[in-house]
């Protein structure tokens, strides 16, 4: 126990030494957090819209204007040339395009149906397909407003009518930042925690220091966990000062209990930790586990369901997910901060993130060598 | 220039001699490109929903199939009452549930109007969104059917062509946002510490004694990594266009030289940060918070960039990995030549020089 103590202080020493790393450890989380959910808007608005009228009628210039009155159009362009507007959506100036063919108003009036046509720029294919789905709503609408014209109105509406009510539930404002931020977090927290500890031990190794350890009597265990505690500590002060910035500058109050967020978070890191710490036993340098711990980081973030859902990606990726610590967590603190969701409905999670720190820790302490 | 080459010799001694970091570099962007190319989709589909049918006749069994078997759904539990809904959201496997109410069809029949109740998990408001658009979208196209047999006047047909991407693949735009990823985060890491590295462990000063210039001592370091990413880029390219089935449609010429400007870009970076800090520690952590997040959010591939605030507008064009983005989107997809890249072309020249001049300047040819 003694041994462990003087340990804990060699190393918060060593940490609270170099200024630059403190500036970094809380510093650079709170500028992320404040500017990065501000990017993270990902509902399709402002698509803009070019819009070749052939016809120039009432008709056309009435369409023209209920596609602008919508939020989700941006007229680019008003032209009467084709060739003009597929150069707009080349240059990705323009995202789609409406042609409204000459005689279009006489046609519909005189012949009962007119076309027009629609190009939309394809290359990103979920804004594509809502965009076009949006205009396509609009046209029927505009369709309605002109049959309604036409037509004595019979007994009862001729035209079937199913009526989709939305509700949307645990955001009803459609906050994205509510969705974004508590994820942001996750990340922070993991990045400053694995990244810390995948360098620590490699540094001792680079530095030459590491043989005044081994020549000591200090425990492999006490060693790993002399390293642990204070990254530990330094990781829950992380997601405080996080969860505070959430509070304060967005408003996020969590619907479930902070202590289940912390409990939750206090096992995740000590498997991250353990993770960084594994890394940086098997490494020989900086560079390597510098390069390892940053693969495996990106492998975690980008798949951990914080930015794109998980139940879009294929069956193996989906496979690969399950040991994935990030999108455990990341579940974990939506639920609770969004939902609401107690201990019974993340006991599962809490488990299998309790058999990841076991595993992690012991093969860390397994794999630290005091001989070379 | 004797003196430079064998500096650069010096540099290619240090990787060579390291097999475990040189396999890591040239692995990694493999595994990377192949796992983020298949998993990452913006697309939501397979979203599981549950359906809560309490009127059980022909046209709600009709649209249930329907629902089930488009690929944006799995129907994955058949509900009792209101009060489930929220049990299975708050158990968090459910994204969206329908509600169809009593009588549907007879409503549809006799009165030409009936409802249907979306209830969307809205705490990801995207996948809430896109959802509600999906299942609404099936029901329109049901009713659609219904409408055509009975030949309504005045009707205003849409007819629509989906452009570059016909078959609306997630993976095109996904793509080109991957290979700006993995070719910034390798450039960028590899050599973000081999400045500092010397200054760590005490052979900078040997380097500070010689009578090279910082200009060619950041040159020297450049180059064999530079050589590395071409091998980065040639193995990217192969894999975007056979295993991931992207096509160049445009010159393959142009966009290897892209990529080698972007690539130069990032090892610019990469030194900058080396010639400005003190640990390798520091090295790896600014050029991952400082990179890795800003690169995945305002390069414009996860996000779309129109929709973030002014200041996030005005802040995202000095990150170098939104102008490789568009180059690569304009030339891989749509087949866009130098005349419409050219002004990307310039921005990531001026940004590469810039930080090259940067990183001189800030190589102190003095230790504290």
């Amino acid at each position: 126990m003694r041994t462990l103590r003087f340990l804990l202080q060699k190393e918060f020493r060593q940490i609270f030494r170099d200024p630059s790393i403190i500036r970094i450890i809380f510093v650079m989380p709170v500028i992320q957090l404040m500017i990065l959910p501000w990017a993270a808007d990902y509902e399709i608005k402002n698509l803009h819209i070019s819009i070749i009228d052939y016809d120039h009628s009432q008709y056309s210039q009435q369409l023209v204007s209920k596609i602008t009155a919508t939020k989700y159009f941006l007229l680019d362009q008003y032209t009467d040339s084709y060739s003009k507007a597929e150069k707009a959506m080349e240059s990705g100036k323009v995202d789609i395009a409406l042609e409204i063919p000459a005689d279009f108003e006489r046609d519909l009036v005189k012949e009962n149906e007119a076309p027009v046509f629609l190009a939309v720029n394809a290359v990103n294919g979920t804004k594509a397909g809502l965009g076009s789905a949006y205009l396509q709503t609009i046209i029927r609408d505009f369709n309605a407003d002109v049959r309604l014209k036409w037509i004595q109105l019979p007994r009862f509406d001729p035209e079937l009518n199913i009526e989709v009510v939305t509700a949307n539930w645990f955001n009803p404002m459609m906050n994205y930042k509510f969705f974004m931020v508590p994820g942001i977090l996750v990340v922070l927290l993991t990045m400053v925690g694995a990244s810390l500890s995948a360098l620590n031990i490699v540094k001792e190794k680079e530095i030459g220091t590491i043989e005044q350890i081994n020549v000591t009597p200090v425990r492999k265990y006490h060693f790993i966990l002399g390293k642990l505690i204070p990254f530990w500590i330094i990781g829950l002060i992380s997601l405080s000062i996080g969860l505070m910035i959430a509070w304060l500058a967005y408003g996020i109050v969590p619907l479930g209990s902070l202590f289940v967020i912390y409990c939750f978070a206090g096992l995740y890191l000590l498997a991250v930790l353990g993770l960084g710490l594994l890394i940086s036993t098997i490494t020989n340098n900086q560079q390597q586990a510098m390069l390892i711990s940053f693969f495996l980081l990106m492998v975690f973030v980008l798949l951990g369901g914080l930015y794109t859902s998980i139940d879009s990606m294929p069956d193996w990726a989906r496979a690969v997910t399950r040991l994935n610590p990030v999108a455990y967590f990341v579940e974990v603190i939506r639920m609770v901060v969004l939902k609401g969701s107690g201990f019974a409905d993340i006991s599962h999670h809490m488990l299998i993130m309790l058999i990841f720190a076991v595993i992690l820790n012991g093969w860390a302490i397994y794999s630290y060598k005091k001989r070379s | 220039m004797r003196q430079f080459s064998s500096l650069v010799r010096k540099e290619f001694y240090h990787i060579l001699r390291d097999k475990r970091t040189m396999f890591i570099l040239l692995g990694m962007p493999i595994a990377q490109i192949i796992l983020f190319g298949f998993a990452l989709t913006n697309e939501v589909k397979n979203a599981r929903i549950a359906i809560f049918d309490q009127s059980k006749d022909i046209a709600t069994n009709t649209l249930i199939s329907q629902i089930s078997s488009s690929r944006y759904f799995d129907v994955e539990d058949n509900l009792h009452s209101y009060k489930e809904i929220e049990e299975t959201f708050r158990k968090g496997s459910i994204k969206l549930a329908i509600v169809f109410p009593e009588n549907f069809n007879n409503d549809l029949e006799h009165f030409n109007k009936a409802q249907v109740q979306l209830v969307a998990d809205a705490s990801d408001p995207n996948t809430a969104s896109a959802l509600s658009n999906y299942a609404t979208s099936i029901i329109r196209d049901y009713e659609k059917r219904i409408t055509n047999d009975r030949k309504l006047p005045y009707t205003i047909k849409t007819e629509m062509r989906m452009l570059y991407n016909p078959q609306l693949k997630g993976s095109y735009s996904m793509v080109p946002g991957v290979m700006a990823m993995v070719l910034m985060l390798v450039c960028t890491l590899m050599t973000a510490i081999t400045v500092v590295k010397e200054k760590e462990l005490g052979t900078m000063e040997i380097l500070l004694v010689s009578p090279l210039r910082p200009l060619k001592i950041i040159t020297a370091k450049a180059v064999p990594y530079l050589m590395l990413s071409i091998v980065n880029i040639a193995t990217i390219l192969l894999l975007s266009v056979f295993v991931l089935e992207v096509p160049i449609n445009g010159s393959l010429l142009l966009l290897v030289f892209e990529s080698i400007l972007f690539t130069l870009t990032c090892l610019a970076f990469g030194l900058l940060i080396s010639a400005s800090t003190d640990s390798q520690q520091t090295a790896m952590f600014i050029s991952l918070t400082g990179m890795f997040l800003p690169t995945i959010m305002l390069s414009g591939f996860m996000f779309p960039i129109e929709n973030m605030p002014l200041p996030l507008r005005i802040l995202s064009n000095i990150v170098p990995a939104k102008w490789y983005y568009s180059i690569v989107n304009a030339v891989m997809i749509k087949g866009a030549d130098l005349t419409i890249v050219w002004k990307e072309t310039l921005v990531l020249m001026g940004i590469m020089a810039f930080l090259l001049f940067l990183s001189i300047k800030k190589f102190k040819i003095r230790l504290a």
